[in-house]
């Protein structure tokens, strides 16, 4: 069982481009011209690490490799959608992965101890919803890119598309704020500055719009599922069962 | 009277197949312009099947079984015609219609690889609604039946071949469908494996009057369970009836080896009209159609001292092996 034990402290280690990221921003002194002070700074990037960390998706490749497998077909004759067993699977990897993403914290406040802080108990319980429904967001435009595998069979490669934006403009190599403002206004109309920006920056205590955050995270799941919905339904109709 | 649990009409499926050029200049003109040619697999058949009945399905590779089995259980989508089980359209696969079926494919597998069975068992529960007390006791029921018990609790990656399927028939049947689907279900298993899975299965056709529809090449598995076949030949049906008539219809000749006293008497039964299959001193062998095999015996031991005799039936496999020469459109 040792495999599996590095497999997920891997995983919670692979997820550390955050702290790349400060470690760019504050050598080259790039947050002065954000007014961001290096402390939030450092904050943002922890908080953008546990957000990650609790809000990644990765069921487009295993819809694929099950699809293509003909794993996917005793799924379909359970009274269950096959996505309720990947959702399941997330959510304990996401369990699995806490006291190692604790001890990653561990290791950042002993390199950084002005960083230090307890948020209020309130501000906890609001960026953890806004996490999972971060992650809910992810879930739902994987699973919609997942089941494109029932036209084609490399799905993920569309998932590779959304990849680049989400790298960019969620807040994951630089928070939202600092893209020009004419940029920002339009970066806000799509789902990726919810996705990482606004929850880091509501559990760092970073100034943000917390009603408008959480309006338009739960906007895009009321858009993403019905969608998800209607191209489960038509995709199944398609289902060949390969390999099976 | 006993009601179709089953019943399926004109149905048709095709399949979009995109075909391409080999070499450099085949993948280009396949990235420019994709080929694709409508493949029809299944073709405009029908047969209806009764509660509590095993029925086979018979045919060569690629001729069909599987497909229509899948679209029985919902899995893929009809293209032409309908489908009825239980009631429901399956391809609309409502949760009550997926409570009560199965599907089990030989090789394919749905418990959790790294887990021991006994959690999948348990998450299959969940799904199908039981609760932890019911679970437990059709746990107990099912693995006595199919003679697990240690094996429950050793992660599935560990478990021989086997016993895996066996494990896999408990995770299916643990909602006690009512109809199942079994698609090659010995496929990989040893003779003993094979004999065990087959008696289990009978047994719980027996106590549940569930109804079963197997394809299988293994053709004991076929004769041992199967009282009715359907014969699927290049996606249509060439034979749907009862097995034993089928074998007579297939093999309408029997062997019969007789040994006489005396050579005089073996050379005398030779020239006696009968079709020779081959003759050594005072034994000879000759083909009789089945609906003279009475008045043959009656001729031969009324006129000839015989001193044994031995009527020999062809064995299944070769006769059931003709289905599944594709030349054999003749059943």
């Amino acid at each position: 069982m040792l495999e599996y034990r590095v497999e997920i402290a891997l995983w919670a280690i692979s997820g550390i481009i955050p702290f790349f990221m400060l470690n760019i921003w504050t050598n080259n002194n790039l947050n002065e011209s954000i007014n961001i002070s290096d402390l939030m700074l450092s904050r943002y990037f922890l908080c953008a690490f546990f957000v990650r960390q609790f809000s990644v998706v990765w069921v487009v490749f295993s819809f694929e490799e099950d699809s293509l497998m003909g794993k996917v077909s005793p799924y379909l004759i359970q009274p269950l959608n096959p996505f309720l067993r990947y959702f399941a699977q997330h959510l304990a990897e996401q369990i699995t992965r806490f006291p190692f993403a604790l001890i990653i914290a561990f290791f950042f406040f002993i390199f950084n101890p002005e960083s230090i802080w307890i948020p209020n108990i309130g501000i906890l319980f609001l960026s953890t919803i806004s996490t999972f429904l971060s992650f809910l967001i992810q879930f739902l435009i994987q699973s919609i890119v997942a089941c494109l595998c029932f036209w084609t069979e490399k799905a993920s490669s569309i998932e590779r598309l959304l990849f680049i934006p989400t790298l960019f403009l969620s807040g994951l190599l630089a928070p939202v704020v600092s893209f020009p403002e004419y940029v920002k206004s339009w970066i806000y109309l799509t789902p990726f500055p919810y996705l990482i920006d606004f929850p880091a920056n509501l559990l760092s205590g970073n100034k943000t719009n917390i009603i408008g955050g959480f309006s338009m995270q739960i906007l895009w799941i009321l858009l993403l599922f019905p969608v998800f919905k209607k191209i489960w339904y038509e995709g199944t109709k398609k289902y060949t069962a390969m390999g099976s | 009277m006993v009601k179709n649990i089953i019943d399926v009409r004109n149905l048709s499926k095709s399949f979009d197949i995109s075909y391409k050029e080999p070499g450099l200049k085949g993948t280009i003109k396949h990235f420019l312009k994709r080929q694709t040619k409508s493949l029809e697999v299944i073709k405009n058949i029908s047969f209806a099947i009764k509660e509590g009945e095993i029925v086979g399905f018979l045919g060569a590779n690629g001729a069909g079984k599987t497909t229509i089995l899948k679209m029985l259980c919902g899995l893929i989508y009809p293209s032409e015609g309908s489908i009825l089980v239980s009631g429901y359209l399956p391809f609309r696969r409502k949760e009550n219609f997926l409570k009560n079926i199965t599907l089990i494919m030989g090789q394919k597998q749905q418990l959790i690889w790294d887990l021991p069975p006994i959690e999948s068992f348990y998450l299959n529960a969940s799904i199908y609604d039981l609760d932890k007390f019911e679970a437990k006791r059709r746990i107990k029921k099912l693995s006595d039946m199919l003679e697990i018990d240690d094996e429950l609790f050793i992660p599935v990656r560990k478990l021989s071949l086997g016993q895996r399927m066996k494990s896999e028939l408990l995770a299916a049947l643990i909602h006690e469908p009512n109809i199942l689907f079994l698609d090659e279900p010995t496929l990989g298993l040893d003779i003993n494996a094979q004999r065990n899975l087959r008696q289990f299965l009978k047994k719980y056709n027996e106590e549940t009057n569930s109804t079963i529809c197997l394809t299988s090449h293994y053709m004991k598995d076929i004769t041992s369970l199967c009282k009715r076949v359907i014969c699927i030949d290049n996606g249509s049906i060439s034979y749907d009836g009862k097995l034993d008539l089928l074998l007579k219809k297939l093999s309408p000749v029997k062997e019969i080896l007789i040994i006489c006293r005396s050579e005089e008497d073996a050379f005398q039964l030779e020239n006696l009209g009968f079709n020779v299959k081959n003759k050594t001193k005072n034994e000879i062998t000759i083909k009789v159609e089945n609906k003279s095999i009475t008045s043959s015996l009656k001729t031969i031991l009324n006129n000839f001292d015989i001193e044994d005799l031995y009527i020999n039936e062809p064995p299944i496999d070769e006769i059931i092996g003709k289905i599944l020469i594709k030349k054999d459109h003749d059943i």
